[in-house]
């Protein structure tokens, strides 16, 4: 065991450091607030430079345009990325989920043609999984694909679809053989969504903005050679992109709840409790206390999971601890959050005497979705019941 | 960055898990319990030939020399075992007092006799208030001597010597000393036997002026939370068992969601506790900045949610969780005093909001 950053990682830790010094955006406060509609150009520009740096897919593979990176230069990427509040990259699912499962199973040819257009933000990405019916029982879906001469004609819908407004391109999970196991008649489709028959409407969720999209499927008609993988495979597909979604996200999320609980000590100093500043006060102490202690446990959960993996070669279940502890604790921050604030926690952005211009407000609805959002809390404890304890299948 | 076990850390805590395994089992450890002071002299002599006993002390008083990381790992296997007798008391707190404040010729005549395994001993911290914060003792030495009273003091009665915390001071007290009076205290963890001391007189050595006592504190604390580590997986391992293999409604119980998200949570809680522990050991080991923030998250957390695994684990188990005959109730026990002992999760969490909230102003701009 040894915590510190080995000869490698520090290079790569500096490298980035340097290169972020002198390029990552001083304006980016200006358009943080804005509808991403407005700062999506703004977003893949910034992409762009990042990939001229060749930091855009740092995990991707060297002969992909990547850099080959470890799981600790990813979590360092990260956290380096909100040590300098860089913006977020417009291509984020082509980076992050798409793209790996695209090396990992795509033909030469997909390679060629969609590899570099992900990392240049060219083409965005979204992808096609939940539907109306088929939440945390995704192999149940329904969308249909009926192949029809040398094109798949596909015809469902979808839901929970980010980015699905600005998607050039969708990587869809289909059913394409409805006699078999639900798992085993699954098949990826990369999907124009400029495609005739493709609708996308926004879904506009519980804080009063559209973060996603539904999308119809009417008679879209894609060339079979669009499969992604191979016919009826989907499913283990479908799994190895959800593998790096829950993967990736783990290592930017501490210093993000870093950023939370140092802003509302900041409040609690300046909140008045009973002729006290709130700071004062045992219960907001042992409360603030406890979030802080949490929000380390996250990280060192993390850095264990990170080091078991990089040793064995395979994500575990650690996935799973992190997602439940993540979310959960986020909803607890946000409610503390609301207990410092008091009245002026209900203040929605747009009120001139709302703090932070509505952050806390719009974050305590928003947390309500992390539990479920990306496999539900209980989705995640039957993951840990059933694959690390062993325990009987309960569904 | 390499976050895992390192081979010899995985060999010492697998040998370890074996020898506690072999020498302790659930019998012997309950043999013991039933006992008025929970100590063998044979299993004591095992402990030392392995080492134990010394493990983390300067070779030149007979010690092993190891880290942290290592102390936190044979607590673990310790705690799995739910080890009873004075291993805590003499080798983890009265060790490490002496290792950090005692000069070398008290060194030598008290820590080393600890590392060969030929002397018992043990700290007396806590008097009537039974506040953890040293700033509340009241005893004080006169002329070298001791006069008042000692509570919840860990394994006395089969301690050589007693290191005493007085206001002025650290000081040894022989087990044969005039004017000291030992008597139990029947405290709920059979395996770890308190006493009250009363000093009458009773002369003591001065080890240490004043009440330098963190770190030694610090150690011993995360060791008490890497013993719940330890009860915690011991806890979940036995539960899932039962779960498999319980039936009810013709099915195993563990296939129930209400059951199993129930283990689940106990090894999330145990996993995210095994995790503070190892940090604060590599901390404590390495003197970073945040070592004290780490023990106290470590103690603070496992100090909660060693209770709650205990609840679920006895919850799960039904009417077999509430019987005597079944280990996890022993787990809970020991849970109970080491959650209090060294601080509870509130006297932590209070610790951790001075250091992270009345400082916020620097770690803002670190952050």
């Amino acid at each position: 065991m040894d915590l510190n950053l080995t000869a490698d990682e520090l290079a790569f830790r500096d490298e980035l450091r340097a290169w972020l010094a002198s390029n990552v955006p001083k304006d980016w406060d200006e358009w943080r607030e804005k509808p991403m509609e407005e700062s999506f150009p703004y977003l893949r520009a910034w992409q762009r430079k990042l990939q001229e740096g060749r930091w855009a897919a740092a995990s991707w593979p060297k002969e992909y345009g990547g850099r080959s990176a470890t799981l600790m230069q990813q979590a360092i990427f990260w956290e380096e990325m909100a040590r300098v509040e860089a913006p977020p990259m417009a291509n984020s699912l082509g980076l992050g989920l798409i793209g790996p499962t695209i090396i990992a199973y795509g033909t030469e040819a997909q390679k060629k043609r969609y590899i570099p257009k992900i990392l240049s933000a060219e083409e965005i990405w979204c992808q096609g999984f939940s539907e109306p019916n088929a939440g945390s029982d995704l192999a149940g879906l329904q969308t249909e694909a009926r192949l029809d001469g040398d094109h798949y004609l596909v015809n469902g819908q979808k839901v929970w679809t980010s980015y699905g407004w600005v998607g050039d391109w969708c990587e869809l999970v289909v059913r394409t053989d409805a006699t078999a196991a639900k798992h085993k008649g699954l098949t990826v489709l990369l999907v124009d969504m400029r495609s005739p028959g493709v609708e996308v409407r926004p879904l506009r969720q519980m804080t009063g903005e559209s973060e996603f999209n539904e999308l119809f499927f009417r008679d879209v008609r894609v060339p079979a050679e669009n499969i992604l993988g191979k016919v009826n495979d989907g499913w283990n597909v479908a799994v190895s992109t959800l593998m790096y979604e829950r993967g990736s996200y783990g290592a930017r999320l501490h210093l993000i709840f870093k950023r939370y609980i140092t802003r509302l000590i900041e409040l609690a100093r300046t909140t008045q409790r009973d002729g006290r500043p709130a700071s004062e006060d045992p219960i907001i102490r042992q409360k603030l206390a406890q979030c802080a202690a949490e929000i380390e446990i996250m990280r060192f959960n993390q850095m264990r999971a990170f080091s078991r993996i990089t040793a064995t070669g395979v994500p575990g279940p650690e996935g799973s601890i992190q997602k439940i502890f993540w979310s959960e604790l986020n909803q607890r921050l946000q409610q503390i959050a609301q207990e410092i604030l008091g009245s002026f926690g209900q203040l929605m952005a747009g009120d001139a005497r709302a703090i932070d211009n509505g952050l806390w407000s719009y974050a305590y609805l928003r947390t309500r979705g992390n539990t479920i959002e990306a496999g539900t809390s209980e989705v995640q404890r039957n993951i840990i019941g059933h694959f690390v304890l062993g325990l009987p299948r309960s569904y | 960055m390499q976050f895992g076990l390192s081979e010899s850390q995985e060999f010492l805590k697998d040998s370890a898990r074996k020898f506690f395994a072999g020498e302790c089992p659930s019998s012997e450890m309950r043999r013991l319990m039933e006992t008025d002071t929970a100590y063998d002299a044979v299993l004591w002599s095992k402990l030392t030939e392995q080492g134990y006993t010394g493990i983390i002390f300067p070779e030149e008083y007979g010690g092993v020399g190891l880290g942290k990381v290592e102390l936190m790992l044979l607590m673990e296997e310790s705690g799995r075992a739910l080890l009873p007798g004075p291993f805590f008391s003499t080798v983890v707190l009265a060790g490490s007092v002496l290792d950090s404040v005692a000069n070398p010729v008290h060194k030598m005549q008290y820590l080393a006799p600890i590392c060969r395994g030929s002397a018992r001993a043990t700290v007396a911290i806590l008097e009537a208030n039974a506040n953890w914060n040293l700033r509340d003792i009241q005893m004080s030495a006169t002329d070298g001597k001791l006069t008042g009273e000692k509570l919840f003091v860990s394994d006395a009665s089969v301690a050589d010597f007693l290191l005493v915390v007085a206001r002025n001071g650290v000081f040894a007290v022989h087990s044969k000393a005039h004017g000291l009076k030992i008597s139990p205290m029947l405290g709920m963890d059979l395996t770890r036997k308190l006493y009250a001391v009363e000093f009458h007189d009773t002369p003591a050595e001065k080890i240490a002026s004043g009440k330098e006592l963190t770190r030694a504190f610090d150690i011993a604390t995360a060791s008490l939370a890497a013993e719940l580590v330890g009860g915690m997986q011991r806890t979940l391992d036995i539960t899932v068992e039962y779960a498999k293999t319980r039936k009810q409604f013709g099915k195993p119980i563990g296939m129930f969601q209400a059951v199993q998200h129930q283990c689940a949570d106990m090894y999330l809680e145990t996993e995210s506790s095994r995790s503070a522990v190892y940090y604060a050991g590599w901390a404590l080991e390495e003197n970073a900045p945040d070592a004290a923030t780490a023990v106290s998250i470590a103690k603070m957390y496992a100090s909660d949610v060693a209770r709650t695994v205990g609840n679920r684990g006895i919850q799960i188990h039904g009417g077999m969780g509430f019987t005597w005959e079944n280990d996890v109730q022993l787990y809970y026990r020991r849970a109970k005093a080491s959650e209090t002992a060294f601080g509870d999760a509130t006297f932590h969490r209070e610790r951790i909001a001075s250091m992270v909230i009345d400082s916020a102003g620097v770690s803002a701009k670190s952050a």
